[in-house]
């Protein structure tokens, strides 16, 4: 069997969510009735709000459940920029670093065009960090003006850990909402939300061992969004429409699992991506390893179960291609509906030319992969390279037979 | 053999990655992003590269059970086939695309990259023949559905290109059978239409896209005397051949129909006459290729030959000679043996011998049959003034007075063009 590598796309479901939500699919109740059956469906959502509190360090009212990540996203952004707004039709500036996931670019960039907001972006650093010291310049200079900040917990593409932490103080200090996409790095780092000190907070169940199709927006309980979807008024006004009970039992039961086991998990996931990325850059000295390498204990440091390399010369999908012959599945980084490798937004953020950005190797752990996964990687890295760089950048050399 | 299945989302290629399953190849699905910003649906039956397309590919090598890619060459398309085909537009020529995108992209690009990483072949829905002869070497024919043969758009393709080119499709006489097989294998694309037109032209409208890639140049429409007829915005908006779209307020004298004979983009001069104008007596270029084995021309000797000179038009008997020239390079003079209507700079003469296409050509220069242009004025005729007695007198039996004049390329701009001076070839 093909060994998945591609744990940052999507995960396999945890057999305890798997269980959880077939039991939940079997029960008939809306949540929103009243009789026993709906009680019991409702007693199975509100249980499963608990968990995911739990697991996010947030009180179990302030957890919205919605459609997964990117609604989740897109009702932050959104929500926090109209009523902001709608208090004070000036503040319309939203800050956001370069780099961040198509759901924040996407809507930003909707709002810009078709609701009157200005988009100030941060640019970030060559590990595609953001400096929360070019934040507060930005908070300074635009007084008054500034709707919201999202920002990226860590980087969906190569891993690096954003100081959420200093940048919610700075904007606090200057009476601004934060959002936080907290995505990728659910599953991989603890996340406390009264910690971050962040208004609204962005999850997805899937990338923790759960279904798609659902998520979590964690939004403080001093905090007003406007609804994007409107209806019956479920989920705090904020996610109208039937609840998706049995999505949401097995994301509560993927939970608490990863809650459980976050630590030790996180700490064995650390062992196996430094393993990998000294093996790769051992046998194939050409990969330029992205993003922070973790290795820095001040610095807010990399996902677990990230590894992202750059292989110049070689084209993103000749490798993917390549490896999955091998019987690995990995990625060039985010894919797009079509499936075509575009060169990576966020490399180019970071600095690396059109070329070295189509040239993104992404190999994301899980809890299902082991010690012997990595090694047998290792070991055919360097065939895969050296055909792939044979096949050389197709999109950028023409060449005659 | 491992064998590349290229897969557009039609059912052509669909069967033709079938056959190539079902004759014991060791298959891979791929279809090619050739659009940065792929539409999501297809607009009735043109366009392709959209999503919905890639995912009828998917589907369709899904349900053979191969595995399926997606390899982004839209970087290469939009340079070798789009920026060409504007380029070519702009120099008054009549490019196709589709021939560009075999000889650059399906042929050159995904075929070296295919090789690279460890195929043998490339397999496409084309209707075509390769043949083996009998020293070994691969020949290209044209395919047993006759109205579907698409050997013209691959007559680019040179011996090495061929030696791994692979059309299942080539033997099938109708593509109504094709449809009947891809239901019989419960391809869900049996029944999906043709595409037609050019691909990154969804529209299909081409002057409105060309509008949009090349800025406004208004001119003078002009008779072969010089005399004004009206204006134009842009010489791009003519080709030769064409009758509609010309804004001119008054008939020709004769109360027939102008037509475009010649596009002339520097002085932004589109020349218009009568039909007859139009028919050339010979053709030449001196961009050519061989599609296989090159030919041996007995002692210099014209080689009978059969000539095409558009995707869906008729081919003509012709003489064919090489012409080595001082400078520039050896050039193929193709002498068509009745007037040949519509032949534009730019345009690929593919050569056949039989139902075998021999290579093909470039058109830079035409000389006209017309037998009426004695009124043509040369003054931008700097190319192509084919007086050399050698060539003129060698012209087509049937046309007994040949002008002296030719309906050539603008040959300021067409890069291939040559300067007058090397116009009198050394034969």
């Amino acid at each position: 069997m093909a060994i998945y590598l591609d744990n940052a796309a999507t995960t396999r479901m945890r057999p305890e969510a798997l269980a959880a939500f077939v039991a939940q699919a079997q029960a008939a109740g809306n949540p929103s009735s009243t009789h026993s059956a709906g009680q019991d469906a409702r007693f199975a959502v509100e249980s499963g709000r608990v968990e995911v509190a739990l697991s996010l360090g947030a009180d179990p009212a302030e957890v919205i459940f919605t459609g997964g990540g990117t609604e989740s996203i897109n009702i932050a952004i959104k929500g926090l920029y109209w009523a902001a707004v709608a208090r004070d039709r000036t503040r319309n500036v939203i800050v956001a670093p370069e780099g961040e996931h198509h759901a924040t670019l996407e809507s930003l960039e909707w709002l810009e065009q078709a609701q009157g907001a200005e988009v100030v972006w941060v640019p970030v650093d060559r590990d595609a960090r953001v400096s929360p010291e070019a934040v507060a310049a930005i908070l300074a200079e635009r007084a008054g003006e500034v709707a919201v900040v999202t920002l990226m917990l860590a980087n969906n593409e190569v891993g690096t850990v954003q100081p959420v932490a200093e940048v919610a103080a700075i904007a606090r200090e200057a009476g601004v909402p934060v959002h936080v996409d907290a995505v990728s790095a659910y599953g991989q780092l603890p996340i406390d939300f009264r910690r971050l000190g962040v208004s609204a907070l962005s999850v997805s169940a899937h990338k923790i061992g759960g279904p798609v199709g659902v998520g979590a927006l964690v939004v403080h309980r001093s905090v007003s969004i406007s609804p994007l979807v409107h209806g019956g008024g479920q989920e705090r006004r904020i996610h109208s429409g039937t609840v998706n009970t049995a999505g949401i039992a097995a994301f509560a039961a993927a939970a608490a699992a990863m809650h459980a086991e976050l630590e030790a998990e996180a700490g064995r996931l650390r062992t196996l991506r430094d393993e990998l990325i000294a093996g790769i850059s051992a046998v194939v000295p050409q990969a330029i390893v992205t993003g922070d390498r973790g290795v820095d204990p001040s610095a807010p440091g990399r996902l677990p179960g990230n590894v992202h390399v750059v292989l110049p010369g070689c084209e993103g999908d000749s490798i993917v291609f390549l490896l999955d012959r091998e019987g690995f599945l990995a990625s060039n980084g985010s894919a797009c509906t079509a499936g075509v490798a575009q060169p990576s937004h966020v490399l180019r953020a970071m600095g690396f030319s059109e070329q070295d950005s189509r040239s993104g190797l992404r190999i994301t752990l899980g809890h299902d992969t082991s010690a012997s996964d990595i090694h047998r990687l290792i070991d055919v890295l360097p065939g895969v390279y050296a055909a792939a760089l044979d096949a050389g950048m197709a999109a950028r050399e023409p060449q005659t037979f | 053999m491992r064998v590349l299945a290229a897969m557009s989302g039609g059912v052509d290629s669909a069967v033709a990655a079938a056959r190539a399953v079902e004759a014991g190849h060791e298959v891979v699905g791929v279809h090619l992003a050739l659009s940065r910003m792929p539409g999501t649906v297809r607009a009735g039956a043109r366009g392709c590269c959209t999503i919905e397309d890639s995912m009828d590919a998917m589907r369709a090598a899904k349900s053979l059970g191969i595995d399926y890619y997606v390899w982004d060459f839209s970087e290469r398309f939009k340079l070798d086939v789009v920026d060409d085909f504007v380029a070519e537009y702009a120099a008054g020529r009549t490019p196709n695309p589709c021939l560009r995108c075999n000889e650059r992209i399906k042929f050159a690009a995904l075929l070296e990259k295919a090789l690279a990483l460890g195929f043998d072949a490339v397999c496409t829905g084309h209707y075509a023949k390769v043949v083996t002869d009998s020293a070994g070497n691969k020949q290209l024919h044209r395919a047993a559905a006759w109205a579907k043969d698409q050997s013209y758009v691959l007559g680019v393709l040179t011996a090495e290109q061929l030696e791994h080119a692979m059309f299942p499709l080539g033997d099938t006489p109708s593509k109504d059978l094709v449809r009947a097989e891809a239901e019989r294998r419960g391809l869900s694309v049996a029944h999906k239409p043709d595409s037609y037109d050019i691909c990154f032209i969804s529209d299909g409208d081409t002057q409105g896209w060309l509008a949009d890639h090349i800025p406004a140049a208004p001119g003078k429409i002009i008779d072969r005397s010089g005399e004004v007829l009206g204006h134009h915005d842009g010489t791009h908006n003519f080709t030769v051949g064409q009758r509609k779209g010309m804004a001119i307020g008054h008939p020709a004298p004769d109360g027939k129909p102008r037509y475009v004979l010649e596009v002339r983009p520097v002085s932004r001069e589109v020349v218009v006459g009568p039909k007859a104008a139009l028919a050339v007596s010979e053709l030449a270029g001196s961009r050519f290729s061989w599609c296989g084995q090159p030919p041996v021309f007995e002692g210099g000797e014209p080689m009978d030959i059969t000539v095409q000179v558009r995707a869906h038009g008729e081919q003509v008997p012709a003489r064919l000679t090489q012409v080595e020239r001082k400078l520039g390079g050896p050039e193929l003079i193709v002498r068509v043996n009745e007037p040949l209507d519509g032949v534009a700079p730019g345009q690929s003469a593919v050569i056949y011998q039989g139902t075998r296409v021999l290579g093909q050509a470039t058109i830079e220069r035409t000389v006209s049959a017309d037998l009426t242009s004695a009124d043509l004025t040369s003054a931008d005729l700097t190319s192509a003034d084919l007086t050399s007695s050698d060539t003129a007198s060698a012209a087509a039996a049937s046309v007994s007075t040949v002008s002296t004049a030719a309906i050539s390329a603008d040959t300021a701009t067409a890069a291939a063009a040559i300067p007058a001076e090397m116009a009198t070839a050394s034969l």
